[in-house]
């Protein structure tokens, strides 16, 4: 089975057998990561190209280590190095990348559709590692397998995504991914950080954050950004992690065995408390670990188009 | 001796309430006379024969980017007046966003002299404030001299309000209306598409209906404060629609555009990415689209516009942030028209042709008046049930830039006749 039709683009577009079946494959992945040895030779010869447009840590390492364990050629690129500083285009930038014959592009780009855009500028396989606020389906995919390995499903649990709604391509990726495997999904934030009309996507809306709380299973909690306070859509981030900030008192409301989970990177002390960082049941380095796993499922599955069995993928 | 005669059995004449058969004699660039009967075997000049194709007084679309002086690579006035042709008008009106912006007689002038080599009319619209910077008038009463024909800060606002009050009072005198393109620079912020579901999950950036609706309420109470015509550029939203009407309905000298992409289009295409798509005000939700189909039905909105904005495909073939607003439209309006507003059955061909007739050239005291009397040689013809596609190499436009391109449209002007010249034919 192909994923995403030779691309992944976002989640909303993907079946939830697709979903699955990169889940499951995330599994196979883990364990090699997991060895003493965490490399395997799958990608032999494949050129892989990691676009990034906007500064990343973890997703730029996650994605590189994940290609390197998979034994393909890793070329980064980032835009201050680069000749877009000269300006030259999007399209150009592929296409003379394209031209020194890689097979798949990663990209982080600033603007909605920028990896849709690149499918229709070049022939390699196209990753969106974060596009604008539009998508972020790695992530979702990791933070969705973390959620999976430790309740061994998502059907009918209670995810509460709290925060800059609005402006954040993980919420969306997240929100898609999700529903389509059956869980119940709710947002919480600021009435101004909530985009128009989002209850269409299905999910329950909250502003307050001890109602939102209560029963919820699992907490995905997003990076509160200074510059939103500067735009005026609250007031202080003092106010912000007042009405907001998860902390052990607001712990409380949630159901026993309830989980953490940030994207990172983190602001401690203002959307998340040091306390709850280091809490137990938060699986924040968790994520981080899985992502490698599922960036390598997904470049897996992208370049071979079929599931793989624990014991054949990773031994081939 | 006419040079030109023009005969048919449909002549819908919107200046003077005329429908049914008619020739028109063009001597020159004037009509010499008009006869209420089909004459399809008259001798001597060139006849046209329409048969059984509409036959109108020339088109007017009245708010027309031509990217001369300054973006030539897009648009000249030479190449925006053959896509007008082909679209069927003969006239056009060029709004002042160009590069210098047209705020000085100069430059009136140097848009009326390459206008000569056009082959159609051009009549200029100049800048209410100098550079559109917002800060001090244009010379308005100059530029008037010259033959400007409405002022307009088109592309934004003038957002001081003092300043636009002033801008309608000074252009009172001249009995020229302001165009208003109507958005709060704040409220929009930046955005690209309509604020809306659409924007939601696709995560860009909007602009919220109310950008367009406080400006075109303020801009209505400075008209009835200073008793300066206003008229509303590409109106796009339900709530602007309802001003516009209660305006009217009030008697206040209010009027409004719209155009055909804001009666064809809505945001659930942003979906596709296409830069194409962007343009400003932004393709908006269904319940707008109806609200512009009930403006053009019950006279709300008085005129529909192309609004045609080229742009060079390197500026568009970008990610969807950015590109630049504008889609070019003079060679697809009347398809659009026609194809949305007549066949479905929103308003009857008089209806629509009065709104790139008559409509816009009261608004702007145009010097036409139709067939009667001595009246300019300016001639459409259109066959109202030509099904054709929208082909890119077809356009006449020097740029590309359409979400139209392979759209299936009924109705297609096929004969353009500007000064009593054919600027335009297809086989009829």
């Amino acid at each position: 089975m192909a994923i995403g039709r030779g691309h992944l683009l976002d989640l909303e577009s993907l079946s939830a057998e697709e979903i699955t079946t990169i889940l499951d494959t995330t599994r196979t992945f883990r364990e090699v990561i997991d060895r003493d040895i965490k490399k395997v030779p799958t990608l032999r010869g494949i050129t892989v190209v990691n676009l990034f447009f906007e500064p990343s840590t973890r997703t730029r390492i996650s994605f590189e280590l994940a290609e390197k364990r998979l034994s393909a050629d890793t070329v980064n690129f980032s835009k201050a190095t680069s000749s877009v500083q000269k300006g030259e285009s999007l399209k150009d930038t592929i296409q003379n990348i394209e031209a020194m014959r890689t097979d798949m592009v990663v990209i982080r780009h600033s603007s909605p559709g920028a990896a849709h855009y690149l499918t229709q500028c070049c022939n390699s396989a196209v990753i969106n590692a974060g596009d604008g606020s539009h998508a972020h389906p790695t992530q979702a995919l990791l933070d969705i397998f973390t959620i999976r390995e430790k309740y061994k499903r998502i059907k009918d649990l209670r995810v509460l995504i709290v925060g800059d709604i609005k402006h954040s391509r993980v919420a969306r990726s997240n929100i898609w991914g999700l529903k389509k495997l059956g869980a119940q999904v709710a947002i919480c934030g600021p009435s101004t950080l909530l985009p128009y009309e989002v209850e269409k996507m299905g999910v329950e809306v909250f502003t307050d954050i001890d109602e939102a709380l209560e029963g919820v299973d699992i907490v995905n909690i997003l990076r509160i950004q200074l510059e939103r306070q500067d735009a005026g859509f609250f007031p202080t981030l003092r106010e912000y992690t007042e009405l907001y900030g998860i902390n052990m008192e607001r712990l409380k409301k949630l159901n026993a065995g309830f989980t953490i989970l940030h994207p990172g990177p983190m602001n401690r002390g203002v959307e998340i408390s040091d306390e709850v960082a280091e809490h137990s049941d938060a699986v924040i380095l968790e994520q981080v670990t899985n992502g490698v796993a599922v960036r390598m499922s997904v470049l897996y599955l992208l370049m071979h188009k079929e599931p793989v069995s624990v014991s054949e993928g990773v031994e081939v | 001796m006419a040079d030109l005669i023009v005969t048919g059995k449909r002549v819908i004449d919107t200046f003077n309430d005329y429908e049914g058969p008619g020739t028109i004699y063009m001597t020159g660039d004037r009509i010499e006379k008009f006869e209420k009967e089909y004459k399809p075997d008259t001798n001597g000049a060139r006849v046209i024969d329409a048969g059984n194709k509409i036959i109108s007084p020339g088109l007017v679309d009245m708010h027309v980017h031509l990217r001369e002086p300054g973006r030539e690579d897009e648009e000249t006035i030479v190449t925006g007046a053959d896509a007008a042709a082909a679209g069927g008008f003969t006239a056009v009106c060029c709004m002042p966003n160009t590069t210098p912006v047209i705020d000085t007689q100069e430059v009136v002038r140097f848009i009326l002299s390459r206008a000569k080599e056009a082959a159609v009319r051009v009549f200029v619209i100049g800048a209410v404030t100098r550079g559109q910077e917002g800060k001090r008038l244009s010379e308005i009463g100059d530029m008037w001299d010259a033959g400007i024909v409405a002022i307009s800060e088109d592309g934004k606002s003038v957002m001081n309000a003092e300043m636009m009050r002033n801008g309608m009072e000074y252009a009172r005198m001249f009995h020229i209306p302001v165009i208003s393109h109507c958005e709060d620079a704040n409220l929009a912020n930046g955005g690209k598409v309509n604020e809306g579901y659409n924007s939601t999950v696709l995560g860009m950036k909007g602009i919220p209906s109310i950008a367009e609706d406080v400006i075109v309420a303020r801009d209505i109470f400075i008209s009835r404060f200073t008793h300066s015509p206003l008229h509303i550029a590409h109106i796009s939203t339900e709530a602007s629609i309802k001003l516009v009407k209660e305006a009217k309905e009030e008697g206040l000298d209010v009027t409004a555009e719209a155009t055909p992409h804001h009666f064809s289009l809505t945001d659930d295409l942003l979906k596709t990415f296409d830069t194409n798509l962007i343009v400003n005000p932004p393709i908006r939700t269904t319940a707008d689209v109806e609200a512009v189909k009930r403006g053009l039905k019950d006279g709300t909105i008085d005129c529909i516009v192309s609004d045609h904005a080229p742009h060079s495909p390197e500026e568009k073939d970008v990610e969807f942030n950015a590109a630049p607003f504008g889609m070019i439209g003079l060679e697809t309006t009347v398809g659009l028209t026609f194809t949305n507003l007549v066949h479905g059955n929103i308003l009857s061909e008089a209806e629509v042709l009065r709104k790139m007739t008559v409509n816009p050239s009261r608004i702007l005291n145009l010097p036409y008046n139709g067939f009667a009397g001595d009246g300019l040689a300016d001639v459409t013809i259109i066959n109202p049930d030509l099904e054709w596609t929208v082909e890119k190499k077809k356009f006449r436009s020097k740029s590309k830039n359409s979400p139209f391109i392979g759209y299936k449209l009924k109705g297609k002007a096929v004969c353009t006749i500007c000064k009593g010249e054919v600027v335009y034919e297809e086989d009829i």
